[in-house]
């Protein structure tokens, strides 16, 4: 089964238009003179993360502005997804502190972290959509359990999210997620992020595993997101060329450390020769 | 070893875990004692985890939010998909029994008590016992494997980002699924395991239909009745079913929300699962009968 693109999208390989795009993010990001919008939403501060006697997480410490774009790049089993697990407290950390919107999730009560689990949407490496549901299901599920909106309400909510992320809605509904393709799992997965509309996305790996044209349609609609959500975004990914795409910021995780912190640029310009050597 | 993520990772109590392999640090060959001594830390850790999931599935049982869609589908999974292969199991041990019976008690002249000895036995023991075995192998299988794959591919912990407690939403709606159903296939069971003696009775004992039913009554009726039409033999035949369901459903859900590495964890999650939740069933059966004993005088 192929993806379906809406109609009129950019043509993948368009360097200038996505160069433009990441110009107009900056600038509106730039222009934001409310200081609400230059805060902070996601810090993590001097964070230590040991399992056993392995320490992942040596002193880490990152910041994503509201609206930003965070990609946080390094090589295979470094510790970047359990950044994540950390901001979703699906971890907790040994020390530091993790402050989604100005506040400690692993220091609140179990039903404040609930609640500011409720503000992140969370796409997970696999996609992990529930098997035995079907598209409506799965995109529909956080709205089932988290708001009293009528059916109606609901299947509108699910239709608007799945044609923004560019798929027929009345073609893909009553399918399960065994019939569709990597990239439409990912799309799915997206829409059932978005769809209780939270001010943050986490994204695992976003491109992993996908085609060079379909990791260029997640980029796109991961700048989408941002560009027309206003969401902020931490990316994990190994991916380079596509953090160059869709970064505001990036971050380099090695040993446990951030060994670099800047734009993509920067990133490009820096002599360093590990992060040289990573970006090949 | 220190305090660290693994054990003090949120909501610890909601997902079993499982214990820390211990890394050996290389300085020193790892002796017999340490290698018991680790052995038993994993083990004492599973039996801390198993309880604490017990404790936290009985109060998800008694509050808010229920998922009444789940426990319907799993009463169907576990009860009603179970009946057919309790139902061929039943009526091949009945006529099995009967069998056995009337070789041992032709010698002494004692057939007429066939009917008592298949009753007894199916009702007490076997239909008990042998139902929560298929069922474990069926439902219980089927519920780590589930559970399992979620699991490993992340599905669980897509739950808990989107605010959703796995342990009410997966394992207490297969808990009290189990718990309902596993008295009702029992009986069916029975029933069915009673009417395969009285088929081997009837055709090859040359016993009339009556004579057998009598004989199984004569069972049920001489250990007494509570509230004076429910047999007390009845009463232990589905106080087993009861205990067995909780054990297949918790002992499944737990080794199936511990399962890591991939599509091979999935299948040594689910083998274990089968081998503990038969192992516990038989080990229980064994204290609830001395219980139930002491408790109805027999």
């Amino acid at each position: 089964m192929n993806d379906h693109a809406p109609p009129g999208a950019p043509e993948p390989g368009s360097e200038a238009f996505e160069a433009e795009l990441r110009d107009e993010i900056r600038r509106e990001l730039q222009t934001h003179g409310d200081g609400s919008a230059q805060s902070e939403i996601v810090e993590l501060r001097d964070v230590w993360l040991s399992f056993g006697d392995h320490e992942v997480l040596r002193g880490v410490s990152l910041r994503v502005a509201r609206g930003g774009t965070l990609c946080i790049l390094g090589g295979s089993g470094v510790g970047k997804s359990t950044i994540l697990r950390l901001m979703l407290r699906l971890l907790l950390p040994d020390r530091g502190e993790v402050l989604i919107e100005g506040r400690d999730i692993s220091a609140v009560s179990r039903p404040e972290a609930l609640a500011l689990r409720e503000r992140m949407g969370m796409v997970f490496q696999g996609s992990a959509l529930f098997d035995s549901l079907n598209v409506f299901d799965n995109v529909a599920f956080p709205l089932y359990e988290h708001t009293r909106l009528g059916d109606g309400e609901v299947r509108d909510r699910v239709e608007e999210v799945l044609s923004f992320v560019d798929l027929d809605p009345t073609m893909v509904l009553p399918l399960l997620p065994s019939a569709l393709s990597g990239g439409m799992r990912k799309r799915v997965a997206i829409a059932r992020a978005i769809v209780h509309r939270p001010p943050i996305l986490l994204f695992d790996e976003p491109t992993s595993g996908l085609d060079p044209i379909t990791t260029r349609r997640i980029d796109e609609l991961i700048l989408k997101l941002r560009r027309e959500l206003h969401v902020c975004v931490v990316v994990v990914t190994h991916d380079v060329r596509s953090a160059a795409r869709i970064a505001t910021e990036t971050a380099l995780l090695k040993d446990g450390k951030i060994i670099f912190s800047g734009t993509p640029e920067e990133m490009h310009a820096t002599e360093d020769r590990y992060v040289r050597a990573f970006r090949g | 070893m220190r305090s660290n993520a693994f054990w003090r990772s949120g909501e610890h109590t909601s997902i079993p875990r499982r214990a820390p392999k211990i890394v050996p640090d290389g300085s020193a060959r790892r002796s017999a004692a340490r290698l018991a001594r680790d052995a038993i830390f994993r083990m004492a850790f599973a039996v801390e985890s198993y309880f604490r999931l017990f404790l936290r599935v009985a109060r998800a049982c008694l509050s808010r939010p229920f998922y009444r869609g789940d426990l319907v589908q799993q009463m169907d999974t576990i009860g009603v998909a179970s009946i057919f292969i309790v139902m061929l199991t039943g009526l091949f041990t009945g006529m099995v029994l009967a069998l056995q019976a009337a070789v041992e008690m032709e010698r002494f002249g004692a057939t007429v008590y066939i009917g008592r000895l298949v009753g007894a036995s199916t009702i007490r023991e076997l239909g008990p016992v042998l139902t929560a075995l298929i069922v474990t192998g069926r439902a219980g299988a089927g519920m780590a494997a589930a559970l399992g794959a979620m699991r490993v591919t992340e599905q669980v912990d897509a739950l808990r980002t989107m605010g959703v407690d796995p342990i009410r939403k997966l394992v207490v709606p297969r808990f009290l699924a189990a718990l309902v159903m596993l008295p009702v296939v029992t009986i069916i069971g029975d029933a069915i395991a009673i009417l395969g003696g009285l088929l081997i009775a009837v055709l090859t004992l040359d016993f009339t239909a009556q004579l057998y039913i009598n004989s199984v009554w004569e069972t049920l009726a001489q250990t007494g009745f509570v509230l004076t039409v429910i047999p007390i033999d009845l009463i232990q035949g589905l106080a087993k079913p009861f205990a067995f369901g909780g054990i297949i459903a918790l002992t499944s859900c737990f080794h199936g929300l511990r399962a890591e590495g991939g599509t091979e964890g999935v299948g040594r999650a689910t083998t274990r699962a089968v081998v503990t939740s038969s192992i516990l069933i038989l080990a229980v059966d064994y204290f609830l009968t001395q219980i139930l004993l002491v408790m109805f005088q027999w």
